[in-house]
């Protein structure tokens, strides 16, 4: 078999065995224990060429409905969002993308500058002291915050709001799990954390108070109050924030953060199917020590030239073991250049103006659905969601819109039995005012 | 490479150009100070960069420019498996029926994805000799922290909560200590033997009633076959432990010795290493983990299964499951690739990988062998590693060696690494490189020998034609600057 990936050639393969100074390649793996030893091919699908695998695979993305030529108004964590062309064409290019870790920082310094310019738009957007290079997305990088919280405060108890991604709450708790650490829920009151009840539960065991912001509703909650209980417990103040209504909202760090984490997704990142998308992690310098992950620093080269190179590397894996602050290694480099790229696209002004549409268009949403009859039941301030009750299951009200063409909101039925029959809608700027009547026009007709 | 200083994207900054196209707002305006708390509306707008398209493009091109990829050159950076990544995955992975698709939509509207994460799975169960796949762990190190929270969880099911040691050998991935520690377990590490591999001896001194379970990469991290692999996975077996296979080296095995026929419980596997899914400057990555019947019921939640009618659904009905890792599925722009490489490799091509990986492998080490001490003299498989030691003398470092090796184009390998090499060098060269490329590093890596004889400065003071030279790590350390700030 003769494969375009194989440059290997008989004449090759002679003279490397001669050198080798074996007769085969089999050879070479007399050292396998015939007991143990595969023999013959794999039973998988024969190979296909290029044409071939482009047309195969097509077929199965055809059977999918993508939300380019489906109206979304599907958020919870994910969004479709103005992705500009530009950070195609630079995550694309293969000095990026085939490159592993910097560990090289000599000729690594593309990618090494490129995260130090990421770790510094993220710490401005979160209003923290610093960030790392990353983390694998928002629900481990909210795990991770809680495991540092536990570690740095030698307690071993997290409260974690229901108002925040479900998903993300049980990644926390998985988490959890494996460092023997208690996770308690804080209930929710009117589609926000229920501050009395925390008041409740914080007790002097408590390690970290989690909040999201804008919070899994949509919902913009008081949450410097929230830090302020968190920090009179000597806790840790974590905040899950999506990184887009930054542009808008005060940041966390002014409002009492210990460490604020999220996913860039909003930035340029695709959908695609939930992964991989970017976790951010951003905290005090007081915690520069304990942060999980790749760091890259700033310094000087023999010449006095500015270089970067990873640093603070006593923390990681591969200089600590197993007492290293994390296992994590590899984490999504090429995915925060993919935002730095949208994030410098949007610049000061774009981020402001692409967060304020979101604000707008939701807030448009909302009006048209109360006047067409339904109810908004949480009436807070909200960023580009919101909460709708409806008459009837939510997959049913879906099902009808998805023959229009447009994907409904996210069931919160399915997390929330309180919540049954409540659909939670994402506005983002994408969406015309136009999608937005029809959307509000057919749930109301299949809601009557 | 592209010499001179490049600003930072922040110093190119200039008040009032944009580089964004939003639409205009076609519904009324709303002051936001009367949707938003005073509070909480931001005072001080994040200094982001104000810059052109242009600009941005050519500040990325320029950094690019700085950067070394496997497309710019040979990059036999062991243990990561840098092969070339086919074009073609890239342009697949960005089919709007993959990339356009949300992850909370209704499962009828997204069985594609679906199919092709099953046939996915199908076809890692069989490339690993495993009952079952999950496709969820982002990389390999979140693949190692699912596996041994598995194996945990499965211990506590059999009322055996006690097993809280995991077996490390010393030669093993810095991961793996450091996953087994967030899972929850303490280290126990077990010696290599004079031939660099496990020590018989020493892993039944240390296994015993609280042995959760033996990490264990297999060839081990020095390019060697555990050859008695049958033997520890009975030792470990017979104490009721359980045995991982660190699937970073599967590039060596595939199609010659699957984990599960070798006697493993569980295997995560590197779909960015073995299965060519770019490793983007550091990720993302895809690390899904495979495991045996007795560990099925442990698997994260959601279970991807196929269903009589054909339809395929995510199963949440899993009540021994460890859980979520993950918000959603897993990395699957990268199980998208690794699918179009597996399916473009076919069986034979896989067979054919592994035999030219290991195949290079030997052959450069055989080059080499005269010039630098081979600790461990055997057939490797698909890398090997050298020591420094003889160069040390001579008061040339490996961390010489490999800056010099940036002068002559080339990405170092490994060093330092595994830790019982003193002066490590550890060679992956991988099946996409011709024989001419290993031919040339060869050659660079003899004259490098040679210069260490007789020109020990030159390498000494390499790299001598980067666009920086050796950089001030201590300083780094000593005093952090990880972010800009505005003068």
């Amino acid at each position: 078999m003769k494969h375009r990936y194989l440059p290997m050639t008989e004449q090759d393969k002679k003279e490397m065995l001669e050198t080798i100074g074996v007769e085969s390649i089999d050879d070479l793996f007399a050292d396998i224990p015939e007991k143990v030893r595969f023999k013959g091919l794999y039973n998988i699908k024969e190979a296909v060429s290029e044409s071939e695998l482009l047309k195969e695979l097509q077929e199965l993305a055809d059977k999918n409905t993508n939300t380019e030529k489906a109206v979304s108004f599907l958020g919870a964590g994910v969004y479709n969002h103005y992705k500009p062309a530009i950070v195609d064409h630079v995550i694309s290019r293969s000095e990026f993308y085939t490159a592993y870790t910097p560990y090289q920082p000599e000729i690594s310094q593309g990618e090494l500058q490129a995260i130090f310019e990421f770790q510094t738009m993220i710490a401005e957007l979160t209003g923290l002291d610093l960030a790392n290079s990353s983390m694998y997305d928002g629900g481990t990088a909210l795990a991770e915050a809680g495991m540092l919280a536990a570690g740095s405060t030698r307690r071993k108890k997290l409260l974690i709001s229901e108002a925040i991604h479900p998903e993300y709450r049980e990644v926390v708790k998985t988490y959890a799990y494996g460092q023997s650490i208690e996770v308690v829920d804080i209930p929710i009151k009117d589609g926000v954390t229920d501050i009395e009840a925390l008041q409740g539960l914080i007790d002097e065991q408590t390690a970290a108070v989690m909040v999201q912001y804008p919070n899994f509703f949509g919902q913009i909650e008081d949450i410097k109050k929230i830090g302020e209980l968190a920090h009179e417990a000597k806790g840790l103040f974590i905040v899950s924030a999506n990184p887009l209504a930054l542009g808008i909202l005060t940041p966390p760090g002014k409002l009492g953060a210990d460490i604020t984490v999220g996913d860039v997704q909003p930035f340029g990142i695709p959908e695609s199917f939930g992964g991989p998308h970017c976790g951010y992690f951003a905290t005090t310098s007081k915690l520069m020590r304990k942060v999980p992950g790749r760091l890259v620093g700033q310094t000087v080269d023999q010449d006095g030239r500015r270089g970067f190179v990873l640093t603070l590397q006593a923390r990681e894996q591969h200089i600590r073991r197993e007492k290293a602050t994390s296992n994590i290694c590899s984490n999504q480099a090429l995915l925060a250049l993919a935002a730095s790229v949208a994030m410098t696209a949007l610049g000061k002004r774009g981020i402001q103006e692409m967060a304020k549409q979101n604000i707008i268009k939701t807030r448009y949403a909302k009006n048209a659905f109360e006047k067409a009859g339904f109810t908004v039941p949480f009436q807070g301030a909200h960023f580009n969601e919101i909460v709708v009750k409806v008459n009837k299951p939510v997959s049913e009200i879906n099902q009808k819109l998805l023959e229009k063409g447009i994907i409904g909101g996210y069931d919160l039925g399915r997390d929330y039995p309180q919540l049954e029959n409540h659909v939670l809608i994402a506005v983002t700027e994408l969406r015309t005012k136009e999608e937005i009547d029809q959307l509000v026009q057919e749930m109301g007709a299949y809601n009557a | 490479m592209h010499n001179g200083n490049q600003p930072l994207i922040f110093e190119l900054s200039k008040e009032g150009r944009i580089g964004y196209s939003l639409p205009e707002l076609d519904v009324p305006e709303v002051e936001l100070s009367e949707l938003i708390p005073e509070e909480y509306l931001r005072k001080e707008p994040a200094e982001l960069p104000e810059v052109s398209e242009l600009d941005i493009m050519r500040h990325y091109t320029a950094l690019s420019r700085r950067n070394h990829g496997v497309d710019s050159g040979f990059y036999p950076l062991g243990s990561c498996t840098m092969k070339y990544n086919p074009k073609i995955n890239e342009e697949v992975a960005r089919f709007s029926g993959f990339a356009n698709i949300h992850p909370l939509q209704d499962e009828s509207t997204v069985q594609g994805a679906m199919e092709l994460m099953y046939e996915l799975q199908t076809a890692l169960k069989e490339i690993t000799g495993m009952d079952e796949v999950t496709l969820q762990p982002a990389a390999g190190a979140h693949g190692e922290w699912t596996a041994l929270m598995m194996i945990r969880a499965y211990h506590e099911a059999n009322g055996e909560g006690h097993r809280n040691k995991v077996i490390v050998p010393d030669s093993a991935h810095g991961t793996n200590p450091a996953s087994a520690a967030v899972a929850g377990f303490e280290i126990v590490t077990v010696k290599s033997d004079e031939n660099g591999l496990v020590d018989l001896e020493d892993l039944r001194r240390v296994v015993g009633n609280d042995t959760a379970a033996l990490m264990l990469t297999n060839p081990n991290t020095l390019g060697l076959f555990e050859e008695h692999i049958v033997e520890i996975a009975e030792i470990v077996h017979s104490v009721g432990g359980k045995v991982y296979y660190d699937g970073a080296n599967l590039n060596a095995v595939m199609s010659k010795a699957r984990p599960g026929d070798m006697g493993f419980d569980c295997v995560h596997l590197n779909l960015h290493k073995t299965f060519t899914g770019p490793h983007g400057g550091g990720g993302p990555g895809s690390g899904p983990v495979g495991v045996k019947k007795d560990l099925i019921p442990f698997l994260p939640k959601p279970v991807l299964v196929k269903k009589e009618d054909g339809t395929f659904h995510f199963d949440y009905d899993r009540p021994q499951s460890i859980g979520r890792v993950k918000p959603f599925y897993g990395n699957f722009g990268i199980n998208v690739r690794a699918y179009a490489y597996i399916r473009s490799m076919g069986p034979e091509g896989l067979k054919l990988v592994t035999e030219y990986a290991v195949l290079n492998a030997n052959y450069m080490m055989r080059r080499l062998a005269p010039y630098y001490d081979l600790p461990y003299d055997r057939h490797c498989k698909h890398e090997f590693v050298l020591s420094g030691r003889r160069q040390k003398k001579l008061g040339v470092r490996t961390l010489d060696i490999a800056k010099r090796l940036l002068d002559f184009g080339y990405h170092p390998p490994t060093i330092y690494f595994p830790l019982i090499v003193e002066e490590g060098m550890m060679i992956e060269p991988t099946e996409t490189e011709s024989k001419e490329t290993l031919d040339a590093f060869c050659d660079a890596l003899i004259q490098i020998a040679k210069e260490a004889e007789e020109n020990p400065s030159i390498v000494q003071e390499a790299p001598h034609t980067t666009v920086v030279s050796r950089l001030d790590e201590t300083l780094a350390a000593r005093r952090p600057v990880l972010r800009y700030q505005k003068q």
